[in-house]
């Protein structure tokens, strides 16, 4: 008896979903794919299943599935059940980072090699090569992200080119919080800190993929920036634990002068500080290394097909309908979200919701992977846990803490 | 033991079989497989690759500064909350049980917060510290950034814990109140004792059972803690407890060997607290003890 309703606790909600899926197609006599991304707020993402799913004539039927709203949350609600084979699983809507974990443990589909040079035609190759692990193609790019340089053009001239330089800038100001960076202990810290390193000329991991660079001068150039950012009288006093979103609404109060951060940032600030939104610029992400341009990480979401899907075929049709120009350019317009096809940024409707478009695309050409492994999971973790608290980093003892941590988690050993 | 104790205890045994059955199947069989597990490197996302590697998990949770600062904090977190859920506990149980008027009233209203979901619970307390949405900076005209230091997110922790479930330490006291004779309590009077040396000479003595059980119960409950946190600070600011720690590991990282090791510690700790309570304090967990 304990053990019926023990399994019971188990699969109830599982079976229940099943349940509701089949129940709907038996109603409707077509197959329903579920598309399982994060919860878009906009409804662009249900407009492009809805767009789809008409252009299907009847086929199969996209539903729009949410996921929670934070990254991390999406991923253990998707690793769960696809460790389970859930088969109600047909498309994800997987970060960037995700593909070489769920390619490697069999929970996604490759991409059709015939079709895959085909699919990724006019693509940003920064985004195809986020969705791809071992030379095969896993997912399409279907929207994309990366940070820039958001400065008060009022107060400053000219954006400054290098870190250092910003640093001074920003406390000639004398003003605490005039520097807006990501320093909580959490996935924007790993993505700040793999920017400032690729752009200091290093890499966390060798091309390999399985092994530790960390390459010593690169690094401790990085460290001591880190810690003299985070130790700067113009950084923030709660930069311990201020993510993109903290940055933004600092910003807005009109105290800061510089912030790295997303192009979230501009329509927010028009909407509600339009005085500070009026005097705001935008530049490529500062230099580590005067005269070597800056490479900062790529985001965005990818669309896979789930390796249970009792449909994988026409999975494949319908991502390939969800990532096509229209609906990419409506993700863009409607939903704030840069598309991965190089030639939307010089359209007028992407423009007009971008005026940035010109310096995105150049920052995401020069854009940078965070490292494509199927532990990339552990290493985030090893990096985030290791530096926080930024002001307390000694560059010498930490270098090598990072890279034990890392190898560590290269080896899945060790907590952090 | 005469033929009659012994056909007694048979029926007894009898009788518990079913139950013991079901428990067997239901906590030993997932019990010594999270032990297998945890002598295997074994990686949900690399199911191939598993190997054997004995104690090697074990030793690398305990040469781990992460594991015993998780430890610290959940030691922290437990003896914090248990300890001023006794006292609050013990008053409340105390003013149920005195209560003349509206007994039944006051029963219920310090019974709400036991009947909330912790989650939800965790939750609105998360809001109410909130710096702009909370209404406790606003009360207290201060401008705290609650959970963000590790201190004063311990603090709203154990305020939420405290709040939760003292009504469940109230509950069990009160049952324990109840039992006391209370010719003892009115001789006592007779002779001349104080109030107060009537609830330190007589009703704490027979209370002690009592309130052994109860802190064996809440200890082992504020050992395990994890929706707390997890919905509070998830760990950040240095909160982490043992069950975030394999949290971590098995749900995130999908490390199914090292987390079962985590798993097993976390067992292990609550074994020892429950050996302590009944070996060193002997607390009854049986009726016969207590008499």
């Amino acid at each position: 008896m304990a053990k019926f309703f023990y399994l019971h606790g188990l699969f109830l909600p599982l079976a229940v979903l099943v349940m509701a899926a089949c129940d709907q197609q038996q109603q409707s006599g077509q197959p329903v794919l579920n598309w399982y991304v994060f919860d878009e707020r906009s409804g662009a993402f249900r407009d492009a299943a809805r767009h789809c799913s008409e252009e299907a004539n009847g086929r199969y039927r996209i539903e729009f599935t949410p996921l929670p709203s934070d990254a991390d949350q999406q991923r253990e609600q998707l690793v769960r059940r696809l460790a389970a084979r859930d088969p109600a699983i047909d498309i994800i809507g997987m970060d960037v980072i995700w593909t070489a974990e769920f390619a490697q443990a069999g929970w996604i589909l490759p991409w059709p090699e015939t079709t895959a040079a085909n699919a990724t035609q006019g693509m940003l190759p920064a985004a195809v090569t986020s969705a791809t692990y071992h030379d095969r193609l896993w997912a399409l790019p279907f929207t994309s992200n990366a940070q820039l340089l958001w400065y008060r053009k009022d107060l400053i001239e000219n954006p400054p080119v290098t870190w250092d330089e910003m640093i001074e800038r920003a406390e000639s100001f004398a003003r605490p919080g005039a520097l807006q960076v990501q320093g909580e202990r959490y996935e924007g810290l790993t993505v700040f800190f793999v920017s400032l390193l690729a752009s200091a000329g290093g890499s966390v991991l060798a091309s390999d993929g399985n092994s530790v660079s960390l390459e010593r001068q690169a690094t401790h150039k990085t460290l001591s920036l880190l810690r003299r950012i985070a130790t700067s009288p113009a950084a923030d006093p709660g930069l311990a634990v201020s993510r993109e979103d903290q940055n933004r609404l600092a910003f807005e109060t009109g105290n800061p002068i510089f912030m790295v951060n997303y192009s979230f940032v501009w329509p927010s600030a028009r909407q509600n500080a339009p005085d500070i939104a009026k005097n705001m610029a935008w530049a490529r992400w500062p230099s580590v290394i005067a005269g070597q341009p800056s490479r900062v990480t790529i985001g965005g979401i990818n669309l896979a097909v789930g390796a249970y899907s009792r449909h994988p075929q026409m999975a494949f049709e319908a991502v390939t309908c969800l990532t096509a120009a229209d609906n990419q350019k409506l993700a863009a317009r409607k939903g704030g979200l840069p598309p991965t096809l190089r030639a939307l940024y010089s359209t007028p409707a992407v423009r007009q919701r971008f005026p940035m478009a010109d310096t995105l695309l150049e920052t995401l050409l020069d854009a940078v992977q965070r490292p494509q492994t199927p532990v990339y999971n552990d290493i985030s973790l090893a990096i985030s846990h290791t530096l926080h608290p930024l002001a307390d980093i000694d560059p010498e003892t930490d270098g090598l803490r990072l890279r034990r941590a890392v190898q560590r988690a290269l080896r899945s050993e060790g907590l952090f | 033991m005469t033929g009659r104790s012994r056909a007694e205890r048979r029926l007894g045994w009898l009788l518990c079989a079913p139950a013991v059955l079901a428990m067997l199947l239901v906590t030993g069989y997932p019990i010594l497989n999270a032990f297998w597990l945890s002598l295997h490197r074994f990686d949900l996302r690399f199911p191939e690759q598993s190997q054997f590697v004995g104690l090697a998990n074990y030793a690398s949770v305990l040469g781990s500064e992460v594991w015993w600062r998780a430890l610290s904090n959940t030691l922290i977190i437990t003896l914090g909350s248990v300890g001023l859920e006794l006292v609050l506990g013990f008053a409340l149980a105390l003013l149920m049980f005195k209560a003349t008027m509206g007994r039944r009233t006051i029963r219920t209203v310090i019974l709400i917060p036991y009947a909330m979901i912790t989650v939800v619970a965790a939750l609105a307390w998360k809001f109410a510290f909130d710096p702009t949405t909370g209404f406790v900076n606003a009360l207290l005209n201060l401008d705290q950034a609650w959970l963000s230091e590790r201190w004063s997110a311990f603090f709203v922790i154990i305020f939420s814990e405290i709040w939760k479930t003292t009504p469940f330490m109230a509950l069990l006291l009160l049952a324990g109140l109840t039992l006391i004779p209370q010719d003892l309590l009115k001789a006592a009077r007779v002779d001349g004792a104080t109030a107060r040396q009537r609830f330190v000479k007589i009703t704490l003595p027979l209370m002690k059972p009592t309130i052994l059980v109860a802190l064996l119960f809440r200890t082992l409950d504020a050992f395990r803690i994890f929706d707390t946190v997890y919905i509070q600070t998830r760990g950040a600011a240095d909160t982490e407890t043992v069950s975030i720690v394999g949290y971590n590991v098995l749900i995130a990282r999908l490390n199914l060997g090292l987390g079962s090791a985590v798993s097993v510690l976390i067992f292990l700790g609550v074994l020892l607290i429950a050996l302590l309570f009944i070996k060193g304090f002997s607390a009854p967990l049986t009726r016969s003890g207590g008499q």
